[in-house]
């Protein structure tokens, strides 16, 4: 990245990178192009602010104007970063999420002071969550009017500070380029995650020739690589002595760009392999090793070999409750191994026996280099295969009942390719996502796991693709009510023609709710009834995007087919049968292996 | 077109369970005995940059993670870039590790150091008691190096400074007079001798989790 010139536009990158083998002629024609196009030296404080996006590489912003940001907007008019204006500030904090978690470098949005800096706070808390890599740039009141309850002025940092790895109020403008370096380089390096510069307007319009510092990060951040060689000794004589060894992969293995280590080493070893929801498409699913998902919605087998695993090697994850249920029943008989980036991590939820702190790549191959004897663990093998046909991830599809979800999630992951990727909502539908599609590659998983945020998965296919590649299909699994909440966002995909398949996963119900009060609320609906909704489809049309509508079963194949094929945002209205519940489930701070497989188990 | 039915392993209380269990702070335990680690009091001394707003950071870090905090004071030092904070707090062993290296994480905190119990740490109270009589009041002051900071016809104001429990014991003693009021600071601390009260660099600190993530022996703290 760094080395992509100021504000050298990103098609004239890839010319001098290809252009190796070029003639002198052209070399110096190229030369020529970058003298030209040498930015003009900043000459206010919001130019430095671009400068510092520029000199990231930055390609795209989303975000929404307003008055304390415009002189931002009026630098960014000048620049060749490509300005995406969202319906509402939510979404442009989720879509630039979803940009950082495909491209792996930070998304920008951009927000006016109050109201827009507000709107923006929870995608932010959802990156947050998530250990997702964003920088948000907030308008504020002139410094003179801070803390005088003026026009729009919000607290913005105070707001922010429990949700941003990072925050600064920016108050020179000498200073204000530098800073906006300094939160990308935080929000990228390390454990990554959301930073904000609250940039007052005074501060932006105020007259500055200090040329931004590159990205940097502050002096007292450091960031430990390699893990302690004792350790992973002892780490590695404990797997090479495992008679029941697992392990769990965490979206810390994809985002330490760990995925192939993390690969080699499970299959060298003939070690099972399970993902938490954020570690979806660490490991290929499709491998006899994968045991897929754990957790409150994760499959049988691999909750079964959770709970009885002896030695549980955990690269990456945090040990959310979503995952462990009740921390007195999880992984009981296992000594755990676990490797993060973020020492904080280690022993918060479930004790390290062996602490393993350090980059997930670079750690996971320290181990690999020190296992020198396979675990003799075949017997270990058989038994969570067994599990996997004991506990197989089928469902029935009655003619007499309306159309499964199930059918449709995986009708949709046959028609795509495997570099395909997934936004989601929250809710049932995300689930039966997790459950069904069967992920093979890092980075196709964009899904609000943290924070549960409804309404994420539309804004989310916006950002993802932007960063996809252009023959990587990007398809949003959506429920009625996540869909409901940030809808607006169609307008934004239709306008700038992206190509986006929704398939919203219609019950009328906010089903996760109307599932846990059939569960645990003597079927009470209270609110959870959404027999209200839109036509969908119709909806779409409105907006300007093609909309589609599914009833029955065989309508299924050629409608998605038809939507995929179509060039341009889609919408699948797919009436699923209302009734449809996410098995297996364990109750929330339950025993991982007292997974229910129905309603009568729970 | 009806699929199989999958799921139909054996039900919950057919499958194999696992012997093993954990207590509440995730440690793996036998089960006849419920090893849980008890809340100690203990110093952490954290050096910061001296800006605006880290403060904030810092308390807010505390109340946000449910950390019980008995007091937190802050000051310059002898660069004035950098100010301490002193904290006192009461957990259990694996929370303070994680105060510790959460307070790391924080972009404005240069070091943290959980002190030695035997540091140095004062406190100071402002006292105001009734002068009724005058002559007790002197006698009790001075048995607790009390200085005279106000007098009026109606009330003496001292000034302590000392260990918690000394000014809680003179405290206790100015009682018989009748307290007014009464304004403490939190405990400010330093490490003793040649002994650095500024933890490691951030990057020492880093190579140090991984002992400190292996619980250390508990070691009581008792103030001065
Ligand atoms: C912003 C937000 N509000 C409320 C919730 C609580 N919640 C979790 S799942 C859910 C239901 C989601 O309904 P829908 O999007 O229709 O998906 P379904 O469960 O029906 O697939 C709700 C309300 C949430 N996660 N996020």
């Amino acid at each position: 990245m760094s080395e992509r010139a100021a504000s050298v536009t990103p098609d004239e990158t890839d010319e001098q990178d290809d252009d190796q083998h070029a003639t002198t002629e052209t070399e110096l024609e190229s030369e020529r192009e970058a003298a030209d196009s040498k930015p003009a030296p900043v000459t206010t404080g919001a130019e430095a602010v671009v400068r510092a996006l520029e000199n990231a590489g930055v390609e795209y912003a989303f975000g929404v104007q307003g008055g304390a940001i415009m002189p931002v907007y009026d630098a960014l008019f000048d620049s060749d970063i490509y300005h995406v204006t969202m319906a509402h500030e939510q979404g442009a904090s989720h879509a630039a999420d979803a940009y950082g978690i495909v491209s792996g470098e930070p998304g920008v949005c951009l927000a006016t002071s109050g109201p827009g800096a507000t709107n923006l706070v929870t995608g932010i808390a959802d990156a947050d969550m998530d250990s997702d890599p964003m920088v948000a740039l907030t308008g504020q009141v002139p410094t003179a009017f801070v803390g005088n309850d003026a026009f729009q002025e919000t607290d913005t940092t105070g707001v922010t500070a429990p949700v941003t790895k990072d925050n600064t109020f920016s108050t020179d403008p000498d200073r204000v380029g530098t800073d906006v370096s300094e939160a990308f380089a935080l929000a990228r390096e390390g454990r990554p995650g959301p930073t904000l510069v609250d940039l007052p307007k005074d501060v932006t319009k105020s007259e500055t020739e200090r040329e931004p510092d590159g990205p940097a990060v502050p002096e007292t951040y450091h960031v430990q690589e390699r893990a302690d060689p004792e350790i992973v000794a002892a780490a590695a004589e404990r797997i090479e002595n495992a008679s029941r060894p697992v392990m769990l992969l965490g979206g810390g293995v994809i985002k330490g760009e760990a995925s192939d280590v993390c690969r080699e080493f499970a299959i060298d070893h003939e070690i099972p392999v399970i993902t938490t929801m954020p570690g979806l498409g660490a490991f290929p699913e499709d491998h006899e090793l994968s045991l897929e998902m754990a957790g409150m919605h994760g499959t049988g087998y691999a909750n079964m070999a959770i709970s009885l695993t002896d030695t549980l090697i955990a690269v990456g994850t945090r040990f959310d409750d979503r995952l462990t249920g009740g921390i007195e029943t999880f992984a009981p008989d296992a000594e755990v191994i676990h490797v993060d980036i973020d020492p904080a991590e280690i022993s918060k939820n479930i004790h390290a026996d062996y602490p393993l702190v350090g980059d997930a790549g670079t750690v996971v191959s320290q181990l690999a280099e020190a296992v020198t004897e396979s675990p003799r663990a075949t017997k270990w093998r058989a038994q969570c295969q067994q599990w996997k046909s004991d506990y197989s991830m089928a469902y029935q599809t009655p003619d007499d009942a309306p159309v499964q979800p199930e059918f449709v999630v995986e009708a949709l992951d046959e028609a795509t390719s495997d570099q395909a990727i997934v936004t989601t909502g929250v809710g049932q539908h995300q689930m039966w996502a997790c459950q069904y599609w069967t992920f093979t590659e890092p980075r196709t998983w964009v899904s609000s796991h943290g924070l549960g945020t409804m309404g994420y998965g539309l804004p989310a296919a916006i950002g993802a693709r932007l960063a996809a590649d252009d023959d990587q299909e990007v398809v949003c699994i959506d429920g009625d009510g996540s869909f409901l909440m940030t809808l607006q966002e169609l307008s934004v995909a239709v306008r700038e023609n992206l190509d986006i398949t929704v398939a919203v996963l219609n019950n009328e119900y906010i089903g996760m709710v109307r599932q846990w009060q059939d569960a645990f609320f003597e079927g009470r609906h209270a609110a959870s009834d959404y027999h209200w909704m839109p036509e969908f489809d119709k909806l779409a049309e409105a907006f300007g995007a093609q909309g589609f509508r599914i009833d029955e079963y065989d309508e299924v194949p050629d409608t998605i087919e038809e939507a995929l094929a179509y060039d341009g945002p889609s919408v699948i209205d797919v009436h699923i049968d209302p009734a449809a519940n996410v098995y297996p489930m364990v109750p929330s701070g339950g025993d991982n292996n007292l997974f229910a497989l129905t309603e009568d188990q729970l | 077109m009806t699929r199989e039915r999958g799921l139909e392993g054996p039900p919950p209380e057919e499958r194999e369970t696992p012997a093993g269990r954990r207590n509440t702070q995730g440690i793996r335990i036998d089960p006849e005995v419920e090893a849980t680690h008890e809340p100690r009091r203990t110093v952490i001394s954290a050096l910061v940059e001296h800006e605006p707003g880290v403060l904030s950071d810092v308390s807010g870090l505390f109340s946000r993670r449910q950390f019980n905090i008995e007091s937190l004071t802050v000051g310059p030092t002898e660069d004035e870039s950098r100010a301490r904070i002193t904290l006192v707090v009461e957990e259990p062993d694996p929370g303070i590790e994680q105060i510790k290296k959460q307070l790391r994480k924080l972009i404005p905190v240069v070091s943290v150091r959980e002190l030695e119990p035997d540091a140095m740490r004062r406190e100071l109270a402002l006292i105001k008691v009734e002068s009724d009589r005058p002559d007790q009041v002197a006698a009790v002051a001075s048995m607790y190096d009390a200085k005279t900071v106000d007098s009026c016809p109606a009330t003496a104001t001292f000034e302590i400074t000392g260990a918690r429990q000394k000014i809680d014991a003179a405290i206790e003693t100015f009682e018989q007079f009748g307290i007014r009021e009464i304004s403490r600071t939190g405990t400010t601390a330093l490490a003793r001798g040649t002994d650095e009260t500024t933890g490691p660099s951030p990057a020492e600190a880093t190579e140090s989790t991984a002992d400190e993530a292996n619980h250390e022996p508990y070691q009581p703290a008792d103030d001065d």
